[in-house]
């Protein structure tokens, strides 16, 4: 995972997305940008809703102390009407900016659940403690986590990568912090996700729901490689299986 | 205490019936919980400071021994103390003050409660005893619960035994709160805490029964040999998280409410104001919630293989609690609007309050957006977001109501230095905790691991600081709970009513209040309320 995620530059909570920097760029559905902008618009939104919010109520701490002692507050008895327009005006407001999120939201989420048609796909079992891949082609990678032996998985660079995946005992998750998704892994089911290798190099993926002693250790390495350099990769796989 | 007649019996504390002994003797069993389980904390959070084995022996048993700090932790601390803290605690020892009542509706029931919750807590503490320690989450997803070598019977029956506690206790005080109050008071006339108590309970009472039922079925999968969630037999792993997550997001409302309620009593005493909109905060705000505090459970659930159509629906009602939220929070911002604002011990924490309802409630907007969730959930941004709201903000409302009734329930004034001074090092030191965990959890940095050392190496760097910060918070609780039993014995005599409020235990009980609690019964008149200060 060299350093993937320490290309990421923090400022504050702010994170500035660079998610497809380096590499070729390629035209296509990109969830790991979208989620990066999404996360912008609500740290903007979160922000102003708490300014207004905290610079009220601090003003109000600060400007309201009592100046002589048994002072009585002078809080208004708020007529019908007034009372009303306090609940109503506020909760349309809210319930605006909940509609406005959801629908961003959403937005993304459909990017991240409609698996492009043109996908590579990989099967992903997670056993206590390693992930193992099979590729549609019968190429089969693992890594195992405390020798830190295998390839890991391994994705050409700009095609989609769907995993389906299941777990032989316990619950995982299969989280990629670079593209920004995960989905738990568990017996008796398969459920996908899918992220666009948008960038040659190294990052990793890390379990993400408890699974036992060894759960810290959880990891594997995800390569992005060319295409080209991937289907050289994936002869030298075949070949050493067939050996 | 004036209850106890002729000097201290043990006895007489074992078999009471009093509901402000109750609640005492509920208050001593979750500040012990909490000691412990914030012991629990400085040691995760040393193992924390660095990559790698620092206090664990080794990589290999490292997980045993952290993942049973991290279990009791977590366990303790919602189950142990938050729960009992407030809807035992506080409720116990103000609800029929504040209704004008001489005790609760069944005073032996009550009794039965706080036993059985202290039941809890031995079996809880069991934990440490056992060869075959607990090493699950506090979430106890099967199978690894069902699987593992680890004790998860004592998981189990720790939550049978705080759950009747609990279900007794909300039967108990929705009963004496729906019958008992004083004549002439009526419902637009209750103190802010009693409405949230009484929405708590009711949430309480619905949903309990589910996630005891979730984990008996636990228990039998695992002892009996039953396949509830064992796909490999007909089973769901799913189900369990379902049920789960179906009590316990309501229980974060168990939670909220009553701490909302209590700082909402001392805005309206320290301003000498009454509430802002009360009966938005009431009806649309309290309960609003107990309407949609089962219709989001999924929000916990949006990366484990849920519908997709659930998931979106869900993250419409999750956002939609910034509604009833949102009201509460402007009538308590509101209630200081023109107020006459006086400083002390407890006013701190409720300005404190301000900001930490702010940060943990925004920051549970993300975490309600489906994709937002998709990458933060299960991060230390998750772990920050839920220390802001219940680790600390309604632990402070815990820490804030015990100082604010401090006065009534022993009849001494606190060291107020002492009190200010744990106060700096409790807020200063939760925000050097927790800001550092929001930033490395958006780079990816998950929950619940103990090493990191494949992730970028300036991790290390935010973990160091959150342990410092949380060295602080130790100092902080030390001198703030060693002021409440110092005090207690050798404090200022109070006067009757410190603050000057105009709620009913300040008005019209002795100090502390005797058996029985009010001299003379109490009746109110139409214009009465505990925040008419005009
Ligand atoms: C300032 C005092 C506290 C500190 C320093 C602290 C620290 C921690 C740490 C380091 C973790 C483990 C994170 C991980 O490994 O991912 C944790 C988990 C947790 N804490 Fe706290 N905590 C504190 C107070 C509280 C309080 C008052 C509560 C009460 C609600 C609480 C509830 C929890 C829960 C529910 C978990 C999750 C356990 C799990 O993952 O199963 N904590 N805390
Ligand atoms: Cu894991
Ligand atoms: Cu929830």
């Amino acid at each position: 995972m060299k350093r993937a995620v320490s290309a990421m530059v923090l400022t504050g909570l702010g994170l500035s997305a660079t998610m497809a920097g380096a590499g070729e760029k390629v035209a296509m559905p990109d969830p790991a940008a979208s989620w990066n902008t999404l996360w912008h618009h609500v740290l903007l939104d979160l922000f102003i809703i708490g300014i207004i919010f905290l610079a009220a109520g601090l003003y109000w701490v600060w400007k309201y102390r009592a100046t002589r002692p048994n002072q009585i507050g002078e809080g208004p008895k708020l007529s019908k009407i007034a009372a009303i327009s306090f609940a109503v005006v506020p909760s349309f407001l809210f319930m605006a900016d909940d509609f406005f999120l959801a629908a961003k939201g959403w937005t993304v989420w459909n990017e991240y659940r409609n698996v492009p048609r043109n996908a590579m796909e990989v099967k992903v079992t997670g056993s206590m403690w390693s992930w193992n891949f099979e590729y549609e082609n019968g190429v089969t990678t693992s890594f195992v986590v405390d020798s830190k032996e295998g390839e890991g998985l391994v994705v050409p660079l700009g095609k989609p990568v769907v995993l389906r995946m299941t777990s032989t005992d316990v619950v995982h998750s299969f989280f990629l912090p670079d593209y920004r998704v995960k989905e738990d892994l568990m017996p008796g089911r398969v459920t996908y996700l899918w992220f666009n290798p948008s960038k040659t190099g190294e990052t990793l993926a890390t379990c993400a729901e408890f699974c036992g002693n060894r759960h810290s250790f959880m990891w594997t390495k995800v390569k992005v490689v060319p295409q080209a350099e991937f289907d050289v990769w994936v002869a030298k796989q075949k070949q050493g299986a067939g050996a | 205490m004036s209850t106890a007649s002729s000097g201290f019996k043990l006895s007489e504390w074992i078999f009471t019936t009093d509901h402000k002994r109750i609640g005492i003797l509920y208050l001593i069993g979750s500040i012990a919980a909490f000691a412990v389980a914030g012991i629990m904390a400085l040691l995760i959070r040393i193992e924390q400071s660095a990559p790698g084995p620092t206090i664990v022996s080794d990589a290999f048993t490292g997980g045993d021994q952290y993942n049973v700090w991290l279990y009791f932790h977590g366990a303790a601390m919602i189950l142990g103390f938050l729960i009992p803290g407030l809807t035992g605690f506080a409720a116990n020892y103000l609800l029929p003050l504040m209704i004008g009542a001489k005790d609760v509706a069944f005073p032996r029931i009550n009794a039965l409660s706080v036993w059985l919750f202290w039941a809890g807590i031995v079996v809880a503490l069991l934990t440490f005893i056992v060869p075959d320690k607990p090493d699950i989450m506090w979430t106890g997803y099967p199978p690894y619960s069902v699987n593992t070598a680890g004790n998860t019977a004592l998981y189990v029956f720790t939550v049978h035994l705080m759950g009747f506690s609990s279900i007794l206790a909300a039967v108990n005080f929705l009963v004496t709160i729906i019958y008992m109050r004083a004549p002439g008071m009526g419902w637009n006339q209750l103190n802010m805490f009693v409405w949230s108590c009484f929405t708590a309970l009711i949430i309480q009472l619905i949903f309990v029964p589910v996630l005891a039922s979730a984990v008996t079925l636990l228990l039998f999968d695992r002892y009996l040999g039953t396949h509830f969630f064992d796909p490999a037999n007909g089973g769901d792993v799913l189900l369990y998280q379902n049920l789960f997550w179906f009590y316990s997001h309501p229980a974060v409302y168990v939670i909220f409410l009553p701490a909302m309620g209590i700082f909402y009593e001392i805005f309206a005493t320290m301003a000498k104001n009454p509430i802002f909109n009360y009966k938005a905060a009431v009806y649309g705000g309290m309960c609003f919630i107990v309407l949609i505090s089962g219709e989001v459970w999924v929000h916990h659930l949006y990366y484990s293989g849920m519908p997709d159509w659930l998931r979106i629906g869900q993250m419409v009602t999750t956002l939609m609690i910034s509604v009833p939220v949102g009201l509460m929070t402007i009538s308590l911002f509101g209630t200081l609007y023109k107020g006459a604002i006086t400083f002390n011990i407890p006013m701190y924490y409720g300005t404190a309050a301000l900001y930490l309802l702010l940060i943990g409630g925004l920051t549970g907007i993300p975490l309600a957006m489906t994709v937002m969730s998709v990458h933060l959930g299960e991060t230390s941004f998750t772990h920050a977001h839920f220390h802001f709201i219940m680790g600390i903000f309604a632990t402070f409302a815990v820490f804030a109501g015990v100082d604010f009734w401090f006065p009534k329930i022993s009849g001494k004034m606190l060291n107020v230095s002492q009190g200010k001074l744990g106060f700096w090092f409790n807020f200063i030191g939760v925000n050097i905790t927790f800001w550092p965990l929001f930033i490395i959890g958006v780079e990816g940095m998950p929950r619940r691991y103990w090493d990191y050392s494949q992730f970028p190496a300036h991790f290390a760097g935010y973990h160091k600081v959150a342990t410092i910060g949380a060295f602080i918070v130790a100092i902080g609780m030390v001198l703030t709970i060693s002021n409440w039993i110092i005090s207690a014995i050798k404090g200022e005599k109070a006067p009757n009513n410190p603050w000057g409020s105009n709620s009913l235990e300040w008005t019209h009980t002795a100090t502390p209040p005797g058996p029985g609690n009010f001299p003379k019964p109490v009746t109110v008149d139409a214009d009465w309320t505990p925040y008419n200060y005009k």
